[in-house]
Parts: C-alpha cells; structure tokens; sequence
C-alpha cells in the first residue's frame, strides 16, 4: 500500500457514532448537514447544543420528531452567544451548590453566518468577552439560505443573491466578505479556527481542541450550500476544498493569539477554478474575478505573515 | 406517531421532544432521482464515502465493504464524485 | 398577624432581599434606569457572598432574557429585571419561556416608552407586552413588591403551572422610594420555596430537544396546549398567595377592592397610584359619594371571574390607564370593557389617560375623574359618544 492509499483509509478510524441522526430534511449535498455530521462526532455525548433559527435548526426539528442524539436547544435567531451562557451559568451555579454533580458537560453554540456575523454578533460578543467555557461554531454557507438565498455580510464578493443580484448596475454582492474569524480573535479568546467539511479530520481535530480548552472556543466552517451557490450537489466537498485550495477560504488556527496555517499551499490554484463551477458566480467578467484573485492573495499574504509563514 | 395525528393533549409540555434521534424514522430516500451503484471489485473499502455523506446513511457491511442506507441516501452523488477508486456510479431511479 | 422585622427599604432593596433569600443560581440583566437599583443591590450580595449565583452581565436586555431562558432551560432558578426600553428590546425574548413553559422570574420596574426619551414611570411598557403569556401581577408598594416576588417563585416553578412570572413595580415610585415594611425571616421565606425541578432540562445523561420547529400541521396544537396549561394557573395562584397569607400574614387577591362592600362609584386602578386613589374614595365618601377603589393585582391570566364579581353593584366604573394603546384609547379600560361585554347588567365605563412619563397624578387628580365621569355619564344617556380623556394637559 502506497502513502496516498495509507491516508485514504483515515476515515475508518472515525467514531461510527451518528449523533446526528439520518432522517433530517436538509438539501440533497448539503454541506452544513455534513459539517453538523462531522461536528457531531467530534462532540460526542456529552454536550448541550444551543441552535440558532436557521437551516439546520428547521431542518433537524420538525415537531413531534428531533435529529438530535443529544441535549439541543433552539430559541431564536441572534441569541445563541446569550442562551448558552445562561446554560454555562446555570451548570457552574447548580455544581457549585451541590445540586448536579460536576461533569465533563461542554457548552456548544451552533448558528449560520446570518446568525453568527450579522444578527447574532452582538450576543455572541458578549459571550466571548465574558469568557464564558464554550465554543461556538459558525456553519457558514454564506448567505441567508433558509429564507432563499438574501446576502448577508458573509457573502462573498461578485456572488448573486436574490438580495445582491445582478443588474445593468450590479454585479451582485458589492462589499467584501466580513472577516469573523478576525472578529474573534479580536475578543482575544483561546481558540479561533476555520474550518470546512471537506477535511473533515481536520475539522473534527479543531472541535475537539475548542471544546477541550478552558473559555471561548469559535470554529468558523465553511459549508458549501449547493442550492444557494448554484452547483450541482456532488460538487460539495470538491467546492470546499477547492476554497481552500485557492486560498478563498484558508484552514487556520489562532491559538491564545498564535496563529498556525493548517495546510499552505506554496501555490495558490487561480480563484476562477472555484468560481466558475458554481452559477452564482456565472456573471463576472474577467476584470472582476482579477480583482478578487488579487484581494485573495492579498489577504493570504496577510494571514502568511501573521503565521510567520515564508 | 405522525404529526398530523396528534392532538394538543398528546404534547410534552413545552413541546419537548423525548425520544433522541427520532426522526430517523422519516423516510428522505423518497427524495432520490438518482440512486448509487457500487462495483465492489474495485473498492478499497477506504471509507471516502461514508466520511463525506451528509445523510451519515453510508454504513460498512460485514466483509468491509460500504453500503448506502437507501431508506434515507437523497442521491447527491457526493460519494460516487469522491471514490478514489470510481467504484460508485450513480444510475436514473425509474418508476417500479 | 405578620411576622418578621419592620425595616425601611426602597422597593428595589426589597425586591433583591426576595431574590436573594429564594436563592436564585443566575442572575442575568442589563442596567437601565430605574431598575438600576435592583441589579446592582444583586451584584453587591453576590460580590459579598450573601447570595450564591452567577451574575451574568449581558450586553443586551434581548441577552439577558436570552440568558434566563438558557439557565431556565439547564435547571437554574433564575432571575432578571428590566424597564420602559429594556423590557421592549427583551419583547421577542420574552415569548420564549411562556411557550417553553420555564418559569423564569422578572421584575420590571415601569417606565414610559421614547419618543421623547423618558425614565419616568407609566405602564405603556407594561402593555406592550400584554400577550407575551407570563403571569403578570402588579405591586401596589414595596412591600407587595417583595412579596408578590417571592409567590412569583413559588407559583411559576409549580409543577402544574411551570409559567413565566412577571412583578410590575412603579419605576421611581416604588423602586426608588423607602418605605416601611415587614421584612421576614430568611428561613420562613426558604420555607415557602420548594427546590426548583422541571420534568424535563437539558441534560446529557437524557437527552431532549427543546424549541423545535412547529410547522402548520401542528403549530396550533401547540398554541392550544400552552392556552389552556396558562388558564389553569388562575388557581394556583390564588391557592398561593392564600398559602403565604397563612404563613406571612398578609393576603392578596387577583382583584383588591377598597370600601367596595356598598359602593355604585369605582375607580380602578394599577400600580402604586392605588394608594393616592384610596385617599380620594375617602374624600370623596366624606362629600357623600358612594365610593370605592379596585387595583388589578393579577393582570395575566385575566381574572374575569372576580373582576365582574367586583363590579357587579357598580354603577359607574372610573378606569385610569398610565399607557395610551394609540388610536384606542386607554389599554386596560379597553380591556375591562371587553370583559364585562357579555354581562346584562354592568356599569358605565369611563376611561382616563393620566400620569405619563412620571406626571403625578394628586388627590384632586381621582377626585376629577369621578366628578368628570358623572359628568360623561349623563352625556352617555342623552346619546353622545364620549372620548377617552387625558387629564392633567395644559392646553
């Protein structure tokens, strides 16, 4: 057996255990049900989830039936950062009264982009900046998908949404995607890591490392949605990793303010590769995607630098 | 019991749901147009497959080889697009 | 008899000495004027240790509910409090533990709601939640405020009532202002608050799904089974406050009633002013009218039964309302109308807009009411439509 083949038989020292049960309603390639997946093994039992409104939320949770193998919680939209502080709370008050024993229990925040960068940044602030023990993990498909594909901060530049869309004077979304990775770093918490399902071993690694160390953990992951970026849905995982490939969405991790390259590439696949599978970017003319192969490069520089990467 | 079924006396309070992973029993393979065929000759039981489907309905069967629950597999064809060994093809559903 | 030690408290003290002596686990709020005094009396005595909790400062009111509802959730005894601006931040928030059915407890200390920015007291941030499904009762003084907290406990975290409860205390009013009052021990109080245990909380040894999606198929049932569930708390919480009567001494009733046994005028009234208003029934009674007051102390559930049975003699019944529900007149006059509708024989109503944005409302203030409400009434038997009136306004 070659190298290649030793790395590719990995996925058979996964836990088998699903504690996402099979049975849920998301769309047929839906990355974020497969990050929930992945996410999920690396939680184990031993959780509390608190769901933001959202995609996964709807689609886990339809009444009388629940996807979920562990205790989860849904209450609104922009409150996660909130909710499960209160739950952080309530477990170290009832210990240290002697009413619950104390256990190895994590506090697991999951939202999407809309509810992480735009809606829910202020709760999630809070719960960061309070140090509360949890980690928090950002399913970002990058854009409003539940509510049918609107543009959220988190939209990347040039992609069409149906509230960013394209016209004689629109090329779809016009600002450049809000860095919220960078936004909590800024709160200085112990562990910040991007991460995406089409490496799912690095993924589940980064999970377990936030929910092993003590404060706020925030694991941002992106998650192809190929009902909203308009690819077909097998293209999931190769989207993903072609993301990171170009250097769009690279894998990191910021630990206690240090910040480690999860994978480099000494070159960068050209964004175009990227783009062009996927009918949301369709429209853009050569110019633009030059302007966004730029800024990713930029950008990359940028993280390169701050990882002490050559 | 269905949703439909129920009456408002046959709630949790709270409208909790009890039973963990209930909703396993809901049927997603109904949703298919596409359905994964395996030639196995040329599997490497890797478990590419089972690590990538969102549907967590790719199981291994006794001898190691991969095997999709189609009870729930919506056909996305993730697993035929990133078998390392093109062992799996995704062929039309027809009608029975 | 009432036992314990007289003790000159303002009403936010005497609210956090109940929170204290129930023994919440968290407390989670927002700083907003004039609830101020409550957190930060909180903050001390968990600071000092006299209170073992968690003090969760929160960035928001939606936050600190948000909190409530987590810690609620997880099986903590909870607490918060907000007012005017804050409680209609928290308003999204705050449909969540009715409908959860977790009995989270708040205090609000009443304030009228922006345009113009205004920290004073009235109740429009009280009405604007009128339907959020809480048990909401109203403290007339600090010593009602203290009290009606601590049965907000007891009632909320029983098992076959498992609601939200809300105490509504005059901001600045009450809050802000000392006043004698009977101060229990803390072992009595202990006493009259069972351990708190939901049937179900989030747990990783039995796993539950809490908050999910209600699609139309079921969404009413739902609706149906937390109507009826809230219906019934209307007995639990009488048979509640006769139990702390039992043991404290002093007896509440969903609705007060003052020098009602023979009166045909009745005032009604919310809040702290029900103290001016029985000064007016005295002098109103010494210039030879019937008079009588009644103050609303449960507000939520409604308590029809015994408001009718309160009125059922009145001939002229006199609603002060410190909100104006726009374009409709007074909210709580439009409310009691509406419940005595079906009745054959019931009084005139007549409905004033007063003491706004912390505007006083005197003596002479009530005394006005009634003698302008004769008045209306005549103008109602010629025929003539009457207005809702706001009163002390310089033209």
């Amino acid at each position: 057996m070659d190298k290649e083949d030793e790395e590719l038989f990995v996925p058979r020292l996964v836990t088998t255990e699903e504690n996402f049960a099979s049975g849920h309603r998301a769309c047929v390639g839906c990355g974020e049900a497969l990050a929930v997946r992945h996410v999920c093994k690396a939680l184990g039992k031993d959780v509390i989830i608190v769901n933001a409104t959202g995609c996964i939320e709807i689609f886990s949770s339809l009444l009388p039936q629940t996807s979920w193998r562990v205790a989860w919680i849904h209450t609104l939209f922009e409150n996660v950062g909130a909710v499960v502080s209160g739950i952080e709370a309530a477990y170290k008050a009832r210990v240290r009264k002697g009413k619950i024993p104390a256990t190895a229990v994590k506090f697991v925040g999951f939202a999407g982009d809309g509810g992480t960068s735009d809606i829910g940044i202020q709760a999630l602030s809070g719960a960061m900046e309070r140090g509360h023990n949890f980690l928090y993990c950002c399913f970002d498909n990058e854009a409003y998908m539940n509510t049918g594909i609107q543009r959220s901060s988190s939209t990347p530049y040039g992609a069409w949404t149906t509230t960013a869309p394209v016209g004689k004077k629109s090329i779809g979304q016009m600002t450049w995607k809000k860095n919220m990775p960078e936004i909590a770093v800024a709160h200085n918490i112990p562990y910040v890591a991007t991460a995406c399902p089409s490496y799912p071993f690095d993924l589940m690694d980064k999970v377990k490392k936030g929910i092993e160390i003590e404060g706020p953990a925030y694991v941002h992951i992106l998650s192809v949605c190929p009902t909203g970026w308009r690819c077909p849905p097998n293209l999931s995982i190769e989207l993903g990793r072609l993301a990171v490939e170009t250097g769009i969405f690279p894998l990191y991790e910021v630990i206690n303010g240090e910040y480690r390259l999860s994978f480099d590439f000494p070159e960068l696949k050209p964004v175009r590769e990227y783009m062009k599978k996927q009918g949301r970017f369709r429209h853009l003319t050569e110019d633009v995607i030059e302007r966004i192969q730029a800024r990713v490069e930029e950008e990359y520089l940028k993280l390169k630098e701050k990882a002490g990467v050559k | 019991m269905s949703g439909e079924k129920l009456g408002w006396k046959d709630l949790e309070i709270g409208a909790v749901v009890t039973e963990p992973g209930s909703a396993s029993a809901y049927k997603t393979g109904d949703w298919r147009s596409e359905r994964p065929v395996r030639e196995n000759e040329k599997c490497i039981k890797c478990g590419i497959c089972y690590i990538y489907c969102p549907e967590a309905c790719i199981h291994e069967d006794e001898e190691g080889y991969f095997e999709s629950d189609l009870y729930y597999c919506k056909g996305c064809g993730i697993c035929a697009h990133e078998c390392p060994r093109d062992v799996i093809k995704m062929v039309e559903e027809v009608e029975e | 008899m009432t036992k314990g030690k007289i003790v000159g408290l303002e009403g936010s003290f005497a609210v956090a000495e109940a929170v204290r002596m129930v023994n919440a686990d968290v407390i989670s709020a927002y700083p907003i004027t004039p609830q101020t005094h409550i957190v930060e009396r909180l903050a001390e005595m968990v600071a000092d240790g006299e209170l073992d909790a968690e003090f969760i400062c929160v960035e928001s009111e939606h936050s600190a509910m948000s909190a409530c509802v987590g810690a609620s959730a997880a099986g903590a005894r909870v607490f918060t409090c907000s007012a005017g601006q804050g409680l209609e931040l928290m308003h999204e928030v705050l449909y969540i533990p009715s409908s959860m059915r977790l009995p989270v407890v708040a205090v609000v200390a009443n304030r009228a709601l922006s345009a113009p920015l205004s920290v004073w007291c009235d109740h429009s941030d009280a009405m604007a939640i009128r339907d959020i499904g809480w048990i909401q009762m109203f403290a007339e003084n600090n010593q009602q405020a203290f009290d009606l907290t601590v049965c907000a406990y007891r009632v909320a975290e029983d098992k076959e009532v498992l609601f939200p409860a809300m105490v509504h205390l005059d901001g600045f009013y009450l809050s802000h202002v000392i006043e004698d009052m009977v101060m229990p021990d803390d072992k009595e109080v202990t006493g009259f608050i069972p351990e708190y245990e939901h049937p179900f909380v989030l747990d990783p040894e039995r796993p539950v799904s809490m908050g999910c999606y209600g699609p139309p198929f079921i969404y009413s049932e739902t609706k149906k089974a937390q109507e009826v569930a809230f219906e019934n708390t209307k007995s639990k919480i009488q048979e509640t406050w006769k139990e702390f009567g039992d043991v404290f001494g002093r007896h509440y009733s969903p609705v007060e009633k003052y020098r009602m046994e023979d009166a045909r005028i009745a005032l009604l009234t919310m809040g702290s002013s029900g103290e001016t208003a029985m000064l007016a029934v005295e002098e109103l009674r010494e210039e030879g009218k019937d008079a009588g007051l009644i103050s609303l102390r449960l507000w939520r559930p409604f308590p029809f039964k015994e408001f009718r049975d309160a009125v059922k003699d009145v001939e002229l019944l006199v609603v002060l309302d410190r909100a104006i529900s726009s374009g409709m007149g007074g909210p709580v006059c439009s409310e009691v109308k509406s419940a005595l509708y079906d009745k054959r024989k019931k009084p005139n109503i007549v409905g004033f807009i007063g003491g706004l944005g912390g505007r006083d409302i005197p003596v002479k203030g009530f005394k006005y009411m009634v003698n302008r409400a004769l008045e209306k009434v005549k103008a109602i038997e010629r025929g003539e439509e009457i207005e809702t009136e706001m009163i002390g306004i310089r033209e």
